[in-house]
């Protein structure tokens, strides 16, 4: 195990990073263009994918480098709902060769996939997946079991605040102990954008009306285990957005001159761009060390790792984007300036996958420190 | 040079002096003369031109032998040996790195004084050359374990005429030479750690000078790295950690929780771990060869870390928060962040952020050569230090 990057990781991210700051100046990257190259070119769709389906058999550190840089430039790709998030739900289940074709699909770029739960789902309210069963008992209405995998029958429902709907072509939705695979094409689908704050990451309501659906079991934890490593990785994603805003406002208070002098020689101001460093300093080691604990498998460990970074980097994305803001003064509530953009997904982040509080509280029962009675 | 040789080595070592037997000195001196002290220092000065990370294999290898109290022996481990392998002449190097490791002779810092803390350039003790000897007056402060110390490593002015970074030169002080007088300085927690130092009329010959004339400031550079990566790095094989104290205290008095000290228990935990996630990885990227910048930072957050969760402590503490161990005036027998009760230890963290540099100077020091922020207009660079205000 390390905290650090392997070569292999630094060569990945220097190819994701040539090619975003190619094509992905923030606000104007035209997202399924983009996402075209990434996921065929550079082939991050399959980074987890593993190497019989047609995927790299990479590990989570390696897609942990991807949301880096995907964060760098919050690029308004589906990689964490698609390449992480429903790839990884696909992975848990029973048969996998049962769904070889999708994750073929999946890896080789040729399709794009979500996991149709609300994107704020925390990974610790349990049951998750009796929770969106039972809030959708009284609208889904399936015909089948869907343990039993059995071909032909429909889902009916809606599900609030998607995010990756928008690009998805198949929609994987938590039914009981299994995940109904819908097509976005099918006539009983309907996938309605919301006016989002991150217009980077926008989410939409998803309604299936008597849709057509393939369901296969999953192991009944899967669901939750599958928003943790979501949530786990991130925390890169997060890393990332801090690291642009604190470069480019190091970069902005060297430039702009006021009473005379750089605004950055003030010693008010140089102290808060050290502490915030410091946060991302921290944000590194965290987020590494959830990455690498994911990739060792799923563990107490992971478990523990990804609540300690997700307490720290979504709070730290937010304070970094702030700082930015702020500090880049009038300029930087202009819409012109792209700082409002990871302003937004800092935002959008912290929220999403479960909040820092939520995760504080996981370690209560993780690590033993427990409540008072 | 790698694992398996270091191996070897040690196997080797140890079939030649069986720790059980042998005087903990004649071993320590013995791991010296092997190349076991430092692996990574050179042959023939406690070294195998080792990498780095090699080290802690040899540590491993080596536990449970007699060892060296690092912490008795922390400020010539730390400061003093880098910096004398990095400046000092062969001679220095042969005289003073063996009996430093073993702890044979004992070192102190003669750096801050009572008119230069944060500025520490502008130092005012005065050394003057005569003939082949220097001759030094002034006062130093905060010099930890200076009564037990055979040297100091000291800073003084050696020419007046010239802005203050430029006038210093940098000295091994010998600690028993007559004019140096040792008094101990009480502080906030009753005991007294730290001494102040009073040299007068001090002479020291040319050839305890370490690095040129005037080169002072330089050579102090690598000994306050150190000393930063000393304090905030804190011992990885110590399992004992200020988070980790409250913790058990919180797991054995379940009738002192409350909801609020819960959620903020549960932060600091979090804080503890990104403290040692980055400690941990900062430890790594020394290991590698490749010392990040981080480390200049760690101290920054060690320092806020035990502030925050010994104060923490005593609020949850209560009834027994009020109270106090020892107040009695005694000398300290070494440096113990974590030692003794609750209130010794919030008193004690105070420091944290004061010693070794403060952390506004610490800041400073990340904003400028991290993130390469502009100073301060500074109205003292140019200006020869006999000229400054004081």
């Amino acid at each position: 195990m390390t905290l650090l990057y392997t070569e292999i990781e630094e060569q990945l991210r220097a190819a994701v990073r040539e090619l975003l700051t190619d094509k992905a100046t923030p606000g104007a990257a035209d997202g399924g263009e983009l996402w075209k190259v990434l996921a065929r070119d550079i082939g991050v769709a399959g980074l987890l994918i593993p190497e019989e389906f047609g995927g790299a058999g990479a590990s989570a550190r390696e897609a942990a480098v991807v949301l880096e840089e995907l964060g760098r430039t919050v690029a308004p790709v589906p990689y964490l709902t698609s390449a992480v998030l429903a790839t990884r739900a696909l992975l848990t289940a029973a048969d996998v060769t049962d769904i070889a074709d999708l994750l073929e699909r999946l890896a080789a770029g040729e399709t794009t996939a979500t996991l149709a739960v609300p994107f704020a789902s925390s990974p610790y309210r349990p049951p998750l997946a009796a929770r969106v069963g039972g809030d959708a008992s009284e609208s889904i209405d399936r015909s089948g079991a869907p343990e039993a995998a059995v071909v032909g029958s429909t889902i009916s429902g809606r599900i609030a605040a998607v995010a990756g709907a928008d690009m998805a072509d198949t929609l994987l939705v938590p039914v009981g102990a299994g995940l109904a695979v819908v097509s976005a094409d099918d006539p009983g689908v309907t996938v309605t954008p919301v006016t989002s704050l991150d217009t980077t990451r926008p989410i939409a309501t998803v309604e299936l009306s008597s849709a057509s659906a393939r369901f296969i079991a999953i192991d009944p934890s899967a669901l939750q285990d599958t928003l943790a490593f979501g949530a786990g990785l991130l925390a890169s994603e997060q890393l990332g957005v801090a690291e642009w805003c604190l470069t480019s406002t190091v970069g902005y208070l060297r430039e702009r001159t006021q009473f005379a002098r750089p605004v950055g020689s003030f010693q008010a101001l140089k102290h808060r761009l050290a502490d915030l460093w410091l946060e991302i300093v921290g944000a590194r080691a965290a987020a590494r060390n959830a990455a690498d604990q994911l990739a060792s498998g799923w563990s107490h460990a992971a478990r523990v790792a990804v609540a300690v970074a997700q307490a720290h980097c979504g709070a730290v994305a937010v304070h970094a984007a702030e700082e930015c803001v702020q500090l880049h003064g009038g300029i930087g509530m202009t819409w012109e300036h792209p700082a409002h953009l990871y302003l937004k997904r800092a935002k959008t982040s912290e929220i999403a996958l479960g909040t820092p509080g939520d995760h504080r509280e996981a370690l209560a029962d993780l690590v033993d420190l427990p409540g008072p009675a | 040079m790698d694992a398996t040789a270091v191996r070897e080595r040690v196997a080797a070592f140890l079939a030649e002096h069986d720790p059980a037997t042998t005087d903990s000195t004649e071993f320590l001196r013995a791991r010296f003369d092997a190349g076991l002290a430092w692996v990574y220092f050179p042959v023939g000065l406690g070294g195998l031109d080792a990498p780095r990370d090699l080290q802690p294999l040899v540590e491993q290898l080596l536990r449970g032998t007699p060892d060296n109290n690092p912490g008795r022996i922390a400020i010539g481990l730390g400061m003093a040996a880098p910096t004398i392998l990095t400046y000092g002449t062969e001679h220095q190097k042969q005289r003073f790195l063996r009996p430093l490791y073993t702890g044979e002779e004992v070192w102190c810092q003669l750096f801050s004084e009572p008119g230069a803390g944060s500025d520490l350039a502008s130092l005012a003790t005065r050394a003057v050359r005569d003939g082949d000897e220097w001759v030094v007056d002034g006062q130093k402060v905060w010099t930890s374990g200076a009564h037990l110390s055979r040297w100091g490593i000291l800073v003084a002015r050696t020419d007046p005429d010239v802005p203050k970074h430029r006038g210093i030169t940098y000295f091994i002080c010998d600690m028993h030479a007559p004019g140096v007088e040792v008094r101990p300085l009480r502080q906030i927690t009753g005991e007294a750690e730290f001494n102040e130092v009073f040299l007068t009329g001090v002479r020291l010959s040319d050839d305890l000078r370490l690095g040129p004339v005037g080169d002072g400031w330089r050579v102090a550079q690598t000994t306050l790295m150190n000393e930063r990566v000393a304090i905030g790095g804190g011992n990885p094989n110590s399992r004992r950690t200020m988070v980790g104290i409250l913790a058990d205290t919180w797991r054995d008095r379940p009738e002192l929780r409350t909801r609020d000290l819960h959620q903020r228990l549960l932060k600091l935990w979090v804080d503890g771990e990104i403290t040692r996630l980055t400690g941990a990885r900062l430890r790594e990227q020394l290991a590698a060869g490749q010392p990040g910048p981080e480390g200049s930072g760690m101290k920054l957050l060690f320092a806020k870390l035990h502030q925050e969760a010994s104060g923490f402590e005593v609020e949850l503490l209560r009834d027994e928060g009020l109270e106090y161990d020892d107040w009695s005036f005694r000398r300290s027998d070494g440096v113990d962040f974590l030692g003794r009760g609750a209130g010794y230890r919030y008193l004690r963290a105070k420091g944290n952020s004061i010693e070794g540099g403060t952390s506004e100077i610490l800041r400073n020091i990340v904003a400028e050569r991290v993130l390469g922020l502009p100073s301060e207009p500074r109205v003292d660079k140019d200006v020869p230090w006999k000229d400054l205000p004081r």
